[in-house]
């Protein structure tokens, strides 16, 4: 990384490693604080007719608790392996379009504190300290969240935080197909490429796709709840399933949004670990692009209790258990790198083989709930809380400290601790399973999902204990990492450029890389260029200094002008007030003017 | 099937440690909708413990045999087998072959169609409670849904404000209530009893307590209930604490929103012509007791967040009170 020191140098940044770590570091803050909700959440649910919240707090948590963690836990952690990974797996200087990348930043952090600072700023609109955050739902549905029904300003922060998310993602999804499609060092055909940057690939094809929907989606909400139309009011001739349409449009291929980068994560650790190439690369990469096109063809599986009719439950039954069979063809594929391996029993290696082990739970009750009738038992129920996550946390999560244990050394130049990464990871699988697997049984016995409360009579109290007792354990994990990675800022062992013997580039250059990332761009050769094959030699790694001085582009301000229009925008609509939507876009504007005619050399 | 539910029913019975009963158990259906449901989950259950078991099994193998051993000779760089794949696409989609097929099957079975002489039941949700509608038999009535057992009856459902979601687990599964559109479910009971149920789409801040029961009675008690439902409201006994309570309901804000037959037209809440037969209050979250009632009269939002029936002003005496219990007691 560039040297530059202090707070502007990290403001005005455009270096793709740099923004990686804020990425992550903004996205692991509001993983703790989307935890926190959760542990609320459970307390809450501990035992029956619990009063540890209100039923509108309890409201609140729930819907934060989603929001949060899809949008800006999840997602964006993803995006900070995306940021710092790909231009170092592919054998590229930076990204596409740098500054643009410091923009989807900026616009995710301003979007992040606007949705949260709904928690704190009810006085502001004559409430109280939490009773203005949304309310809704992390789905939202209309037309609960019409103004009628819901007239406080909750749902105006949840639908403008998630227009503005909705352009960070969208800026960064085009930054990286571009990225990904030109700046492939010579040699690194489509066919080399990682399969993590190959599901990158994917998962930024489907944002592109997605997010224009529930964007169109959210302004029809703005515009019923502003100005009075009427898009999802059955009482005018609008209809509250329109918003289901398009929600889950968005919705489902969100989860592959969510998932498929794990699986990326996944198909570089298992291979590493185990000394052997990923079985069946095509497979793997051709199931990766076919679950990203299929996403777009389930989305009604969520609404079967809509009563849409036979024929469109059995069709959507249909290509809802079709998905199942090339995830179903990852996870042997994944077995097959394991089998006939030399299998060293890292960190990261527990955390991906916890991703498979986990994830085929959470695909399993999927084809329950893929069946309609299955489903009209199951669906609004703890048996799908406990489908989700085990499919989100047993999946994404565990696959992003996958991740996370084997790229740290490369993104911070020191090692995590292996003995206290295993406690991190026995706590967090026995949490996870703990919290989780009781879920189906809930569910399965009749208490629906997203109550504040529920009667003895319902005879749960004991397995909803035990949930509650995992979820704690799940934050205890989560405390051991924390206190890992403060032990390896302070005392960890200096990381060498390789400590895996990894297969691809990132691993050919130092920990953490230097701005340039390599001093030779190098010439790819092989799928697999750090390896020995039958037909290959390992590629030598570039030399440690720079043969010829490298150029790099300096900082920009604009970026983050440009990001503040955003949220001033935003406020105009919170406060009905109209002078700020023109403050906003002129902000935006004029920064994008500057940014346009920023000089290039410097 | 009836191995798998109580398979299922032991383990949750080992996790929780305790006897249940568990009354809004989705694997005691007591319909032949719900049935129909069961023996499909029963199907897809054992689907997925089979996969379960080969699937852990082949990782757990692969993780013990294939861990690292010191001068264990580099692995193979085995890049893929063509026909290991085609085998491993095809398995899974003959099982979902094997899935869908009864699937679609009970889909169309279970479409909501009844006989055309079944009893016809209109359900509509309310923030946060059921109003249900008898038309062929003229009885309007909330929360508490009786219908004959072993009678084929037509479920329609709509909404009155936001969409909610009607689930009585033993008699089959939920269906959407949403504004403006009608959704339908049929179903047989089969054995006569009390079953709970409860709004399965979150609908606002009250939507933990949206409850509700459906009563399925032996035909001679259906009759009654039926007679009992058509018929007015009781007159209460003269210079009973019913009357008092009857002359307070008659000035109170109460007839705005709640019909009694030939006291008062409102629509907003339940229909009270009946109230004294029910057995729960609150949209089935308390018991129909005088102390419950009392409390619920008083400040029905301090017992159900959000209620829109809202806290008296100026307050009833504690004795108007009583005595408007007493006449809603008296209205069976």
């Amino acid at each position: 990384m560039s040297d530059a020191k202090g707070l502007k140098s990290w403001l005005t940044t455009t270096d793709h490693k740099r923004i990686g770590l804020l990425y992550f570091w903004t996205a692991f803050v509001f993983f703790l604080i989307g935890g926190l909700e959760a542990l609320v959440i459970r307390a809450q649910l501990a035992q029956p007719n619990g009063h540890v919240v209100s039923a509108e707090t309890f409201n609140q948590l729930f819907t934060m608790h989603g929001t949060t963690m899809v949008f800006l836990a999840l997602m964006p952690l993803s995006a900070a392996f995306f940021n710092y990974i790909i231009p170092l797996q592919i054998g590229a200087r930076d990204v596409a379009f740098p500054r643009l990348n410091a923009f989807s930043y900026w616009v995710f952090l301003l979007g992040g504190l606007l949705l949260n600072a709904s928690w704190l700023v009810g006085p502001l609109f004559h409430a109280g300290v939490l009773n203005v955050a949304p309310d809704g739902g992390w789905f939202g549905y209309a037309n609960l969240t019409e103004r009628q029904f819901s007239p406080g300003p909750n749902i105006d922060f949840w639908q403008l935080g998630l227009q503005i998310l909705g352009i960070s993602s969208l800026a960064a999804g085009f930054n990286f197909i571009v990225t990904i499609l030109n700046l492939r060092a010579p040699g690194m055909t489509m066919m080399r490429l990682p399969v993590f940057t190959w599901m990158t690939l994917v998962t930024q094809f489907i944002i592109i796709t997605a997010f224009p929907v529930i964007t169109v989606a959210l302004v029809f909400l703005m515009f019923d709840r502003l100005f009075g139309t009427h898009f999802y009011l059955a009482s005018a001739g609008g209809t509250p399933i329109l918003w289901q349409h398009l929600f889950w449009l968005f919705g489902h291929p969100e989860v592959y949004i969510l998932i498929l980068p794990a699986m990326g994560v996944v198909s570089e650790v298992l291979p590493t670990f185990a000394r052997k190439p990923l079985f069946g690369y095509p497979v793997v990469v051709y199931s990766g692009v076919l679950i990203g096109l299929m996403g777009w063809g389930v989305w009604s599986h969520h609404m079967f209790a809509v009563g849409l009719g036979p024929i469109a439950d059995s069709a959507f039954a249909a290509t809802s258990m079709l998905i199942a069979i090339p995830t179903g063809v990852k996870i042997f594929n994944w077995i097959g790198t394991l089998w006939g391996g030399d299998i060293r029993g890292t960190t990261a290696l527990h955390f991906a083989v916890g991703f498979v082990a986990m994830f085929i739970i959470g695909g399993l009750s999927g084809v329950s709930h893929a069946s309609p009738p299955a489903d009209l038992q199951q669906t609004d129920t703890y048996y799908v809380v406990a489908h989700f996550h085990y499919v989100l946390f047993g999946g994404t999560v565990l696959g992003l400290f996958a991740g996370i244990y084997y790229w740290w050394p490369k993104m911070t130049g020191r090692l995590l601790n292996e003995p206290l990464g295993k406690w991190h990871f026995w706590l967090q699988f026995v949490g996870m399973n703990l919290a989780f697997f009781p879920m189906h049984f809930i569910g399965l016995l009749g208490m629906p999902r997203r109550v504040y409360t529920y009667s003895s009579e319902l005879g749960l109290g004991t397995l909803n204990l035990v949930s509650t007792v995992g979820a704690f354990l799940i934050a205890v994990s989560i405390l051991v990492f924390l206190l890992n990675a403060w032990r390896s800022a302070r005392y960890g062992q200096v990381a060498p450029n390789d400590p895996w013997g990894g297969a691809t580039l990132e691993w050919s250059i130092p920990s953490p890389p230097p701005v340039y990332n390599f001093s030779v761009i190098p010439t790819v050769t092989s799928r697999l260029p750090r390896w020995k094959t039958e037909h290959h030699e390992p590629m030598r790694d570039p030399p440690a200094t720079p043969p010829a001085p490298i150029h790099l582009p300096a900082g920009s301000w604009w970026p983050l002008v440009a990001a503040c229009g955003l949220p001033v925008m935003a406020l105009s609509v919170l406060t009905r007030t109209l002078w700020l939507v023109f403050l906003g876009a002129a902000i935006l504007l004029f920064a994008i003017y500057r940014w346009a005619y920023e000089p290039v050399e410097v | 099937m009836t191995r798998c539910r109580r398979w299922l029913t032991t383990a949750a019975l080992a996790l929780a440690g305790c006897a249940g009963p568990f009354p809004q158990s989705t694997l005691h259906p007591r319909s032949d909708y719900g049935r129909a449901i069961d023996h499909l989950f029963t199907d897809i259950f054992w689907w997925a413990v089979v996969v379960f078991v080969i699937v852990e099994t082949l990782l757990l193998i692969a993780l013990i045999r294939f861990r690292h051993r010191e001068g264990r000779p580099a692995p193979k760089p085995l890049h893929g087998h063509t026909a290991l794949e085609i085998g491993w696409t095809l398995a899974p989609a003959v099982i979902l072959v094997l899935v869908a097929v009864p699937t679609v099957r009970t889909i169309f079975a279970t479409a909501g169609d009844a006989p055309p002489d079944a009893l016809k039941v209109e359900v509509i949700g309310h923030q946060w409670w059921w109003e249900y509608k008898y038309p062929s038999l003229g009885i309007v009535t909330a929360n508490e849904m009786h219908v004959p057992v072993g009678k084929p009856v037509q479920v329609s459902i709509t909404s009155a404000d936001v969409i909610h979601s009607f689930w009585a687990p033993a008699l089959g599964g939920k269906r959407d209530a949403t504004p403006g559109h009608i959704t339908r479910i049929a179903f047989r009971a089969d054995s006569v009893g009390n079953y709970s149920g409860q709004c399965a789409e979150f609908c606002g801040q009250s939507h933990a307590n949206m409850r509700l029961r459906v009563l399925v009675d032996a035909e001679a008690a259906f009759e009654t209930w039926v007679k009992t439902e058509q018929a007015g409201p009781a007159a209460p006994a003269p210079a009973s604490p019913a009357e008092a309570g009857k002359a307070v309901y008659s000035r109170s804000a109460c007839l705005a929103c709640h019909t009694i037959k030939g006291i008062s037209p409102g629509v907003i809440g339940p229909d009270l012509t009946h109230f004294g037969s029910r057995t729960t209050i609150a949209a089935g979250v308390f018991p129909n007791d005088s102390a419950d009632l009392a409390r619920w009269i008083a400040d029905a939002p301090a017992l159900k967040p959000g209620s829109l029936m809202p806290r008296m002003q100026p307050p009833l005496s504690d004795a108007e009170i009583a005595a408007l219990v007493a006449y809603l007691q008296s209205l069976k």
